[in-house]
């Protein structure tokens, strides 16, 4: 499966060191569609190839949200409105969010985390019939680190309990202090019903999924996505293996229960 | 019109507590509120009171000279805050400020360390829900100092 070109639309600077990319495809190119929690690997000629999540958009126009921590992910954070990527995907499973129609539903994100979540929050906002409480919660180290600031108003408009919270207040800040795992504790949602998603540091899904046992969510009702060094997204080298799992092709998306006793192993 | 212990009856820490038992703690609280920058308690002052919170939101700080209030937590409705009142010397370590208009029922700690001195069981039941609370603001802490979203993880 061969990189496809696709072109930068524009480059979003959200931090000082993540950006945005929306790329649209080359004429030609035939563009899948995706799906919420997907991801497409990302190829700077010359420099590498990474996986990044779907973090929204169509078909047509795909939006990545990329955090620069490494030459390739740099080399992204140079590109500009014009340059050209090469892009294979969409690959990977998705958030299974068709189950939790006519449930509550519960989002938690963790720093660069709530990118792959994004297009599961617009889903929810766009069919905000079909589901119950609706609760985002989202941990970011800073204030001057949080995702996508200007929609959260558009969120809460739309019936989402959107709590945001950081581990160091600073400055104006006039929101929560304290880990993600608190806002759990404070949301109001229906435990026995809720189908919840989580991303984040994986430290970070491990206490909120226990948290959320606490609050009677099943842990097979606990969607969790993984990250691991993802090379070839198709199964074949082995890079992102996790025990018995493939992360690039039986994930990224798991339900947490096949999860939980994995990232608990050191050696792995 | 709730009385104060059918109020404190529906909170979670007092789950589990009889009606008898929440009429004895009922009699050592009051409701009160505090405005937008009002502190609820201030360091280094005597600790004799805890707060259920009804809505709002209070802050946790420490004043670090020459640098200023330190946020290290929040604490929201439904929540409890303040345990100095429960072990001597019975003094605040940190300050609590009102970060919009707080609604709390507060606890006169004197009369409740009365009151579970003379009836082990009410104390038991009370420690239990402390020692809840305190394992999650010690867990709470712990990830924090692991500081999950730093530039390596």
């Amino acid at each position: 499966m061969l990189p496809q070109p696709w072109r930068v639309a524009s480059a979003v600077r959200e931090t000082p060191d993540i950006v945005t990319l929306e790329v649209t495809p080359e004429a030609g190119v035939d563009a899948a569609a995706w799906q919420p929690g997907q991801f497409n690997m990302l190829y700077v000629f010359g420099v590498g190839e990474v996986p990044v999540s779907i973090a929204g958009g169509t078909s047509g126009r795909v939006l990545h949200t990329i955090r620069e921590v490494g030459h390739v992910t740099r080399a992204l954070g140079t590109l500009g409105a014009g340059d050209v990527v090469g892009l294979r995907g969409p690959f990977g499973t998705p958030w299974p969010i068709a189950a939790a129609r006519g449930a509550d539903i519960l989002v938690a994100a963790g720093g660069i985390g709530l990118a792959p979540l994004r297009p599961v929050i617009e889903t929810v906002c766009r069919e905000r019939n079909a589901y119950g409480a609706a609760v985002v919660l989202y941990g970011a180290r800073m204030p001057a680190d949080q995702l996508y600031p200007d929609v959260y108003d558009d969120w809460r408009a739309q019936d989402i309990q959107f709590e945001a919270t950081v581990d160091h207040a600073d400055g104006d800040w006039r929101g929560n202090v304290g880990v993600v795992t608190t806002l759990v504790r404070r949301a109001r949602f229906d435990g026995a019903s809720a189908q919840a998603f989580l991303c984040g540091p994986e430290i970070m899904m491990r206490f909120t999924a226990q948290e959320l046992e606490r609050a009677g969510v099943a842990p097979d009702r606990t969607w969790v996505s993984m990250e691991r060094n993802m090379q070839c997204a198709l199964g074949f080298c082995g890079h992102c293996q996790l025990g018995p799992e493939f992360i690039c092709m039986d994930g990224p998306v798991f339900a947490w229960p096949r999860m939980r006793d994995l990232i608990a192993v050191r050696e792995l | 019109m709730k009385k104060l212990d059918e109020v404190i009856g529906e909170h979670p820490f007092f789950a589990g507590f009889t009606h008898a038992q929440l009429e004895l703690i009922a009699g050592c609280g009051q409701l009160a509120q505090r405005k937008p920058g009002e502190f609820l308690f201030k360091s280094g002052q005597a600790a004799q009171h805890f707060f259920l919170l009804r809505r709002g939101s209070v802050a946790l700080e420490l004043d670090v000279p020459g640098r200023g209030p330190f946020r290290f937590g929040t604490a929201s409705a439904g929540e409890v805050v303040g345990w100095s009142w429960l072990f001597p010397p019975h003094q605040w370590q940190f300050d609590g400020r009102a970060l919009d208009e707080v609604g709390v029922v507060q606890f006169d700690g004197v009369c409740l360390r009365g009151k579970c001195d003379a009836d082990p069981v009410l104390g038991y039941a009370l420690m239990k829900s402390f020692a809840g609370v305190l394992v999650d603001r010690f867990l709470d802490t712990r990830l924090q100092l692991v500081d999950v979203y730093g530039r390596s993880s």
